[in-house]
């Protein structure tokens, strides 16, 4: 076994930032506008760290699809304790295109490429909410997968893992090598301290293309339209039971 | 001020101040004091939106966290940007209409009530961080940003703001109320760490407190304009834009409980372990009744007991000597059960007591409102003032445990009263009138952290003398000559 850990990081607009449609409805605003680290990837990157820190696996490789600003969240990660960096360079069309069927595919040329022994991503990202990456990149290598994670724990080559599912908490064992997505519970992410942003700039990121890794970006889903949701109306006051019933009538609603 | 606090609404008081306030009218006459030509200024400069007569609007905007009757002003206005508020101001001062700034709502003493009536500034719209210089240590924001807001944005950058009073309030409002918080002991308070201040006077004229987008570290031009606008809690201006000193995330955290068998030797392990060189972040007292109260409501074990709350922030290296020599200060002491912590569940296991305070002390009296008294004396005359404090609450029956940034001599009377009891009400406010009076006779302050606001504005005169009000009192003049700017605060006025 490698001992060694990919961490999927995605660069997406900062969670506390307002979002707005551009005026051509073909998607939202991102020019000068804050992005970070995806919260789910940050939650991935603690684990892996940590799983380091207890001297369970030896190496985290933290990676990045995306345009040269992708480098940024690659640093945040290091500056989190990650052992070095790989971008995978996609800018202009393909970058707009980009979705989980291509980063998984990416992901699992890596994972063979740098003979990864676990994979690790946040359970979705918080621009597209798609909640696939993690999947599809078992599926393409043919590993187990445990998504959802509120607790991971390695037991020799395999791996306990604690799912939060619809009904409550399941409790799944898998072998390694295996696909990790981490839920909100997993942990809580550390701070990136000065010092060690000082020690990440040392650290080294690799750039790749698509190609190196022989995978093809097309995609198949085309974006026809993004508009805002409706404005909320204004609510109505109503003095007696008798007009609320002829007020919801009207409104076709009883 | 303290953790998280929950307000105590609407409770009726005696005290003479409140009997100032209107009455809240419904929406149709709320612009008596308003006219028609001033709102339809007001909505051509911040727009239909922007400017608010609705009953609900204006009573959130009358009141904050504090004990004080809510004071609705007559119309809410929220301007989008400097000269927005700026063209505001001119237009209340051409009308002689009362300006009251509004950030977040979290101040504990009243500041936001508007007493005379008037226009709120409701600064919530501007929320934009402007200018982080990271290898400056230095951010300019705008009053709608809060505190957690600014670290939320600042954390890929490995800086934050220190000052941490409880609630996520607004930096500017805390510029405002010169907040300060438990990690005051290393950081410092507002004082020490706003740089520079964009304010709006009273005629709408546009100051830059130590000069226009100027942040030099420090400076020896001219008067100290910028700490005399912190602390000013609305009365000299309005405050548009605050430029802050960040300091580096710690590495590393340690935090640490230590109980004792009197303040007295708490007190003096705080003493010895800051003349000891050691840096420490946070050091927060308990006494025996709020412990007794944070074991009921935690289900916790503490010994009942005066302890301490210890925090160090530093790298792994220093952190070990840190622990070391407070422990070994504490023991001298008769200290015991010195237990610590390094990773952050087992921190906040430890913390659990001190942070839920606020709500444990509640619940020693179910139904019962809880008001935060505030006072600082030197570090020396804390034990006294504690053992007096102490005795005075038993003797009149008050339910009040303590809890104190004891590293800077400043404590708090979680004070949890009946608010449908005005005898109980009544015996709270003379107590709390006798505490300040203590502390001031101990060469301390009426106001540690909390501002001066409606409650304490004899008791500044008491503190600054007549001479001192006087000097306070010629400023307030020259800069807000019609009185406009939040009347009935921190300063006395005749009435005319």
């Amino acid at each position: 076994m490698s001992g060694r850990v990919l961490v999927g990081v995605k660069r997406v607009i900062d969670y506390a930032v307002k979002i707005r449609v551009k005026p051509d409805n073909t998607g939202v605003v991102t020019d000068g506008v804050k992005h970070s680290m995806n919260p789910f990837c940050e939650i991935a990157v603690e684990e892996a760290v940590k799983l380091k820190e207890k001297k369970l696996i030896k190496e985290v490789v933290a990676v990045s699809c995306g345009p040269q600003q992708s480098q940024e969240t690659i640093r945040t990660a290091l500056a989190m304790g990650a052992d070095r960096g790989i971008h995978v360079d996609v800018s202009g069309k393909d970058y707009e295109n980009l979705g989980p069927l291509q980063v998984s595919k990416i992901l699992a040329a890596l994972a063979k490429q740098e003979d990864a022994q676990l994979i690790l991503l946040g359970k979705q990202a918080i621009d597209d909410d798609c909640n696939q990456t993690g999947q599809m990149t078992a599926a393409l290598l043919d590993w187990p997968q445990g998504t959802f994670a509120s607790e991971v724990s390695l037991e020799g080559d395999k791996i306990n893992l604690v799912r939060e599912i619809d009904g409550g908490l399941e409790h799944i064992k898998i072998n390694t090598p295996a696909v990790i997505t981490a839920d909100l519970r997993l942990n809580t992410p550390r701070y990136a301290t000065l010092p060690n942003i000082m020690k990440a700039k040392k650290k080294k990121i690799a750039t790749v293309k698509p190609a190196d890794l022989g995978v093809d970006l097309t995609s198949r889903l085309e974006v026809l339209k993004v508009e805002e949701p409706p404005q909320r109306q204004a609510g109505m006051k109503v003095e007696t039971v008798e007009d609320l019933v002829v007020k919801l009538k009207e409104a076709g609603r009883v | 001020m303290l953790l998280g606090l929950t307000g105590g609404r609407l409770l009726p008081s005696p005290r003479r101040c409140l009997l100032l306030c209107r009455h809240i009218k419904s929406a149709a006459t709320a612009a008596s004091g308003v006219g028609d030509g001033v709102l339809s200024a007001f909505r051509s400069i911040c727009g239909e939106d922007g400017v608010s007569l609705g009953e609900a609007v204006r009573e959130q905007h009358g009141k904050d966290e504090s004990v004080h009757r809510c004071c609705p002003p007559d119309v809410v206005v929220f301007p989008r940007c400097v000269e927005e508020v700026s063209a505001l101001a001119k237009v209340c001062h051409k009308h002689r209409l009362p300006i009251i700034p509004f950030g977040t709502g979290t101040g504990l003493e009243g500041g936001v009530g508007a007493v005379k009536g008037g226009v709120c500034f409701s600064l919530r719209n501007m929320e934009q961080v402007l200018d982080l210089h990271p290898e400056d240590f230095d951010v300019t924001v705008e009053p709608g940003v809060t505190r957690k807001a600014l670290n939320a944005y600042l954390r890929d950058t490995g800086l934050w703001f220190p000052v941490d009073p409880g609630a996520d309030a607004s930096l500017c409002g805390m510029a405002a109320t010169s907040a300060s918080g438990t990690n005051a002991v290393r950081y410092g308070t507002m004082r020490e760490n706003v740089m520079n201040l964009e304010v709006v006077l009273a005629d709408g004229s546009i100051v830059h407190t130590a000069g226009k987008g100027r942040r030099p570290r420090k400076t020896s031009a001219g008067y100290n304009l910028t700490n005399l606008f912190v602390g000013s809690e609305g009365t000299l201006g309005i405050i548009t834009k605050t430029t802050l000193r960040l300091y580096g995330i710690p590495e590393a955290m340690v935090s640490a409980v230590c109980s004792f068998p009197s303040v007295q030797a708490a007190v003096d392990s705080t003493v010895q372990t800051l003349q000891a060189g050691v840096p420490i972040a946070r050091i927060e007292f308990l006494d025996d009744v709020m412990i007794d109260a944070c074991n009921r409501f935690s289900s916790l074990s503490y010994s009942v007991t005066p302890t301490l709350f210890l925090e160090f922030h530093g790298s792994e290296q220093s952190l070990e000597e840190q622990v070391k020599t407070a422990e070994d200060i504490t023991q001298s002491n008769g200290g015991s059960d010195f237990q610590w912590a390094r990773d952050t569940e087992t921190r906040n296991r430890l913390w659990k007591a001190r942070h839920d305070a606020w709500y444990a002390a509640l619940a020693l009296r179910p139904g019962c409102k809880a008001y935060s008294t505030d006072v600082c004396v030197p570090l020396s005359r804390l034990p006294q003032i504690i053992v007096e404090t102490k005795e005075d609450l038993i003797e009149n029956r008050l339910t009040g445990p303590i809890a104190g940034h004891v590293g800077d001599g400043n404590f708090h009377c979680l004070m949890v009263v009946d608010p449908n009891d005005p005898e109980e009400m009544h015996r709270v406010h003379l107590f709390t009138e006798r505490l300040a009076r203590r502390a001031l006779a101990m060469d301390g302050t009426c106001t540690g952290e909390h501002g001066v606001g409606l409650g304490k504005r004899a008791l500044l005169c008491e503190e600054m003398g007549p001479v001192g009000i006087q000097v306070m009192r010629s400023l307030k003049d020259t800069l807000d000559p019609n009185n406009l700017m939040n009347p009935g605060k921190i300063l006395q006025r005749e009435e005319p």
